[in-house]
């Protein structure tokens, strides 16, 4: 099963990693909304390109959806929030540059090590994607968890998003019905986050969290 | 038979300790004993170097009747004492040879020379000793000789306190190699090392041996966290003991860890190599990092040392992981590299050394922000200490670079290993191992550079003299091995050969038969070096450039001023100072490494007080480790005082209470 | 023998001749991406020659060693290029270094250049080497990494059989081939002075690395310098172009005719490296000095990983 098709398949899917730690490595927030664009990009591509190994026509559907919606509308709305609300442009982390890549390597190979033990008898390279898929997921998190920007943990959920959309369908076989939910809850909570973030700009005139903790009446 | 004759030879070196109090306060006395000390220390090393080709049996013992009555003394000359014989006799005999020169200018030798030969000695018998007692008693002797070198310039109020500390963790260290070799002689009690091999302990107590070896004999290497007596005590010795500390008396704690892990404890287990290849990787960058702050050459040298301590247990740790997962011919490779490196070391950390030694001679300096430019009036020093400088950054083709390359490729053969944890650490240990080199050149840039290039910055750098001739043949002959082994390595691989085989059971394939003297760790196809067509390469590449820009250019010269971008500065004092040059590489990794932080308090405009640049670093390991637990003992200490300042009546209840206690679990106990 | 002897000292000849036409072609491409019109192509000759021609000035307190520094850097990266597969594999002397030795050759470069800076005592030297070292302190760890990658990939650490490995496509796309590559630029970019990391046409101060550490070198010692640089630019992208577009290498024992081949793809490789390289320095700005660590931190991470996911998936 090592044919070339397979080799793109896993090139895609790595690929997505790397795209996740140059979203850890951004401080600046126009350029995390491009590079989310991206992520959302190679996201459709490896979509698609799983549709036309795997012959599941559906598939390209899932794709065209990760294309226009996270590619494209939700960057662009993003992008407009933040002039709305004046949001300023450089994104505070909790922890540095560095040791958050250290971090996201450590991440890497623990969802290496938990994949590889779980999934036994499979084909290397399905483990290796479901391990990368794994990887993604949690350098999502990580992404909220060390970034103090409300927009920037937005980013954070929705590449984790994509982690288990590459997840899904390198497993063979996702119903379109699952995917529509899936969409339309990302939709929903983005559009719940949108909300929040407009009343929180209204009522405290920042997004930052930290400062939200401060109102919340909590000392550090 | 080669043991009895070794026996002799330390024989004469400790009878030469009296000899030299005798001889201390008169003017030959230095010459006669750094001359007889070099003679016997050659001797020592032809007999060891005889004993690694194999001229004599490793199984023949000689028992002394001293020391434990039902043991006697045990010495033995087996394949890894007779390497490890070497690399003490080789430091000794530069050292011996150094001193001739370097010791003339000693102001208080009565305080030194009585101690030196005996402590040649010491580290031999160390090497020699074929059973625990007399181990850890020549152990402990190797201790007291190199305290008494350490303090002899008792007047610098911080030598005293280098002697204490390093008293304190010597002690420290023997205790956990006492509990160690207790440990390993079981139930019956038996400190002969070959009644020690026969015994097979479990796994839980060989895992305690493993980490008191690790303590132990680590601590007196210069491991992370341990090391901190390291910086204190290899400086304030005079430069000639400062280099048999380093690059000799780490390398007897190494013999240490080999001979307790490799040979004793019996098959290893796989986990047994990640603690040393963990502590391993920490030592080499901490080391590094650490050499990276210093301003003082001495204790940037001490420093540096812990890096390649660093260095060496990761090729010990990688020969273990192989060894217990059974790939011996890996094991080999690794095992070589790791040996290999401690010979290395020792011979360019003395070089360095002497070198150090050379310029406090000279400038009564130290500092390094206080010399500059002594490459004009020390040319010959300056030219062997580059060599050293070279050497010790692991560049070809120099001796330095051959054991980096052969640890790279053990790494390269490392993920055969079955095992999970080893898979993600050894490639994390060689970023590490990476990171250490790179470093280790920007190190040595600094310190050449600082010290001999540029413009001197004080009068002591404007006037000094060049070395005396015996110093100056014993840095070059360094140099010589330096060069030699980097070119030809497959000769020093085939002589280790005996030292792998009888720890591993196999050894690398045979070098010196090898095309063209290069070296094939593993297989031709795999990956070969050739240091002494590099060399040539590189020669014949210099000289074509040299003999066309000869034909081809013009061959005008003439000085002037600094360019400078047009702004020349008369003033020394304007170019870079160590801590200036290390300022990138603080603000990289000593931010979070050291907390380094700097303070610039600029007056005013029209005050007249100078503008004040403070440098903060703290020793992060120093204030978690050691702190607490000195503050812990003073604190202990001082509640114990008051025992001093009883009455008669409360003495007497004291004696009264323990005889009571005593009597009661005689009652109970039955 | 005698032929061996003619391909490898054919490849020799063709690195250095070939070297500032390099540069100069790169030159040429950003001026015309800038709408100027550029140096002519040959101009990189023609600097030489006349730096050759002029008279050294010598600092004062420059010593013996900032003389003779040149010559080992030329010979050291002459060297480190020569062993570099450019048109053909498996030259009579490639299994004397391998890739390890490659890299610590530069390296030995490197540090006996960043002592030239300090020699002469002046702050500009300084500053150049000591942000040398930080550079190379990130680095060289970063190239470690790739060569690691490379060697797990190809069972081997030496470029010949590498870049024979890397021809035959047992290997097919795998993920840390594209981390590796992506890691290898940037520290391409980084050894070789480029932008974002130093800037070659400057001698403005706060931009200088490598400029700042050659500023007192003056005649035909600058010269040998300039061709030095030159010459790792032509190193850095012949070892991309063998490792990872190693199309039209001539094997060990080829034709003439394969050899001719490899010439001309090698050519090829060359004009499209350095059209890249201008293209990519006239869309990026230099980044300040103290963001480089971080840059080159991303990637020795690359690597780390790349070598990560190579001992794991060795096992599977």
């Amino acid at each position: 099963m090592r044919g070339i098709s397979f080799d793109v398949a896993h090139m895609l899917a790595g690929s997505l990693v790397l795209v996740s730690f140059m979203q850890l490595y951004q401080d600046r927030l126009y350029a995390l909304l491009n590079i989310f664009a991206l992520h959302a990009l190679v996201l459709a591509a490896s979509v698609a390109w799983q549709a036309f190994i795997q012959d599941a026509p559906h598939l390209y559907l899932t794709a065209l959806i990760a294309l226009v919606f996270k590619a494209i509308v939700i960057p662009v709305a993003l992008h407009r929030i933040i002039v709305r609300l004046g949001i300023h442009r450089e994104i505070e982390t909790v922890v540095g540059v560095g040791p958050a890549m250290l971090l996201g390597m450590g991440l890497v190979a623990l969802a290496m090590v938990v994949m590889l033990r779980v999934t036994a008898e499979a084909d290397p390279l399905a483990r290796e994607d479901l391990a990368f898929a794994l990887s993604v997921v949690l350098l999502g998190l990580l992404m909220m968890v060390t970034r103090r920007n409300a927009v920037s943990q937005v980013i954070g959920f929705m590449s984790l998003e994509n982690g288990l959309v590459l997840a899904a369908t390198g497993a063979k076989g996702m119903p379109l019905v699952v995917e529509i939910s899936i969409a339309f809850s990302v939709l929903i909570a983005f559009i719940v986050i949108g909300i929040f973030l407009f009343r929180i700009r209204e009522r405290f005139d920042t997004v930052d969290v930290q400062a939200l903790d401060r109102f919340r009446g909590e000392r550090r | 038979m080669m043991v009895v004759y070794a026996l002799y030879g330390v024989a004469a070196l400790v009878v030469l300790a009296p000899v030299a109090i005798a001889l201390g306060v008169s003017p030959r006395g230095t010459s006669v004993v750094y001359g007889a000390s070099l003679m016997i220390t050659l001797t020592l090393g032809m007999i060891a170097l005889l004993s690694l080709f194999g001229y004599s049996d490793p199984s023949s013992t000689v028992t002394l009747p001293l020391g434990l009555p039902w043991l006697g003394a045990h010495f033995r000359i087996d394949a890894l004492a007779a390497f490890f014989l070497v690399v003490v006799n080789l430091g000794g005999a530069s050292a011996s040879l150094f001193a001739l020169g370097y010791g003339r200018h000693e102001h208080s030798p009565q305080r030194v020379l009585p101690f030196y030969p005996a402590y040649l000695a010491a580290m031999n018998l160390v090497v020699m000793a074929d059973d625990a007692f007399s181990f850890l008693v020549s152990w402990e002797f190797m201790s007291l000789t190199s305290w008494a070198l350490v303090i002899s310039h008792h007047e610098v109020r911080e030598n005293l306190r280098a002697g204490y500390v390093y008293l304190l963790m010597a002690s420290f260290g023997t205790l956990a190699l006492l509990l160690a070799f207790g440990l390993l002689a079981g139930a019956d009690g038996n400190y002969a090392f070959d009644a020690m091999r026969a015994l097979h302990p479990s796994a839980a107590l060989a895992a305690l041996v493993l980490v008191l070896t690790i303590v132990g004999a680590g601590s007196k290497a210069g491991v992370v966290p341990l090391h901190a007596w390291l910086p204190l005590a290899h400086p304030a010795a005079p430069s000639h003991v400062s280099a048999l500390m380093s690059g000799v008396m780490t390398k007897v704690a190494v013999y240490g860890l080999v001979r307790i892990v490799f040979d004793l404890l019996g098959p290893p287990d796989w986990w047994w190599s990640m603690a040393v290849l963990a502590v391993g990787g920490i030592t080499a960058v901490m080391g590094v990092l650490y050499a990276l702050m210093q301003h003082d050459l001495k204790r940037l040298l001490a420093y540096h040392t812990v890096e390649n301590i660093g260095i060496i247990y990761i090729g010990l740790g990688l020969a273990l992981a192989f060894k217990a997962e059974g790939m011996p011919l890996a094991a080999a490779l690794a095992l070589t590299a790791g040996l290999l490196h401690v010979f290395n070391h020792s011979v360019f950390k003395s070089l360095l050394f002497f070198g150090a030694g050379a310029v406090l001679n000279a400038t009564g300096e130290r500092d390094m922000e206080h010399l500059g430019g002594l490459i004009h009036r020390m040319p010959q020093t300056a030219f062997v200490f580059l060599v050293g400088c070279v050497a010790i950054s692991a560049l070809p083709p120099l001796n330095g670079f051959v054991s980096e390359w052969l640890t790279f490729q053990a790494i390269l053969l490392s993920p055969q290993l079955p095992s999970w944890g080893l898979k993600f650490l050894v490639p994390a240990v060689g970023a590490l191992l990476a990171l250490s080199a790179a470093l280790a050149a920007a190190c040595f840039v600094k310190a050449f550079g600082v010290s001999f290039l540029g413009r001197a910055r004080t009068p002591a750098a404007a006037n000094a003299k060049e070395t005396d001739s015996n110093s100056l043949a014993a840095m070059f002959f360094l140099a010589a091995i330096c060069l030699v082994a980097g070119i030809v390595p497959g000769f020093f691989i085939d002589a280790l050969a005996p030292v792998t085989k009888s720890l591993v059971g196999v050894s690398m394939p045979h070098q010196a038969g090898v095309e063209w003297l290069s070296i094939v760790p593993i297989a031709e196809s795999r990956s070969s070096y050739n240091g002494l067509l590099v060399f040539i390469f590189v020669l014949l590449a210099g000289s074509t450039a040299a003999f066309a820009i000869h034909r081809l250019a013009s061959d005008k010269l003439r000085r002037g001023p600094a360019w400078d971008c047009g702004y020349p500065d008369p003033s020394p004092a304007t170019q870079y100072t160590a801590s200036s040059f290390a300022q990138p590489i603080r603000r990289v990794y000593g931010t979070s490494v050291f907390r380094a932080r700097e303070i610039g308090e600029i007056p005013p405009p029209g005050a007249t007080t100078p503008a004040r640049l403070t440098v903060e670093l703290r020793d992060l390991i120093w204030d978690a480790a050691y702190a607490p637990v000195a503050e812990a003992i003073g604190y202990a200490a001082e509640k114990l005082n008051y025992l001093q300042f009883l009455t008669i009546r409360q003495y007497l209840s004291l004696v009264f209470t323990a005889l009571v206690i005593l009597l009661l679990v005689l009652a109970i106990w039955q | 023998m005698i032929r061996d002897f003619a391909l490898q000292g054919a490849q020799m000849l063709l690195v250095l001749l070939l070297s500032p036409l390099l540069t100069g072609f790169v030159r040429k491409v950003k001026a015309r991406l800038l709408r100027r019109q550029g140096p002519p192509l040959l101009q990189p000759y023609l600097d030489l020659i006349r730096l050759m021609r002029k008279d050294v000035v010598l600092a004062e307190s420059a010593s013996w060693l900032f003389r003779v520094i040149p010559y080992i850097v030329v010979a050291g990266t002459w060297v480190a290029a020569s062993l570099v597969p450019t048109f053909g594999s498996g030259l009579m002397f490639s299994w004397s270094a391998d890739l390890i030795a490659i890299i610590a050759l530069l390296g030995s470069a490197r540090f006996f250049l960043a002592l030239a800076g300090l020699d002469v005592g002046t702050s500009f030297g300084g500053i150049g080497s000591s942000r040398e070292v930080m550079i190379a302190s990130l680095a060289e760890p970063a190239m470690l990494m790739i060569v690691f990658t490379l060697a797990l990939i190809a069972g081997s650490t030496q470029l010949s059989t590498m870049a024979a490995y890397m021809l035959s496509g047992e290997e097919g796309l795998r993920v840390s081939l594209g981390l590796a590559l992506l890691a290898l630029i940037i520290v391409a970019i980084a050894e070789n002075a480029r932008i974002p990391i130093d800037n070659p046409a400057t001698h403005l101060e706060l931009t200088m690395v490598h400029e700042a550490m050659v500023l007192e070198y003056s005649g035909r010692h600058l010269a040998l310098i300039d061709l030095s640089s030159e010459l790792k630019l032509l190193l850095y992208i012949s070892l991309i172009g063998c490792l990872f577009a190693p199309w039209g290498i001539a094997g060990p024992d080829a034709s003439a005719q394969a050899h001719a081949i490899g010439v001309v793809t090698y050519l090829a490789k060359l004009a499209v490296g350095g059209f890249l390289l201008a293209v990519f320095e006239t869309a990026i700005s230099k980044m300040r000095v103290f963001r480089v660590p971080a840059f080159l931190g991303a990637a020795l991470m690359l690597g780390l990983l790349a070598t990560l996911l190579m001992f794991v998936s060795r096992s599977l």
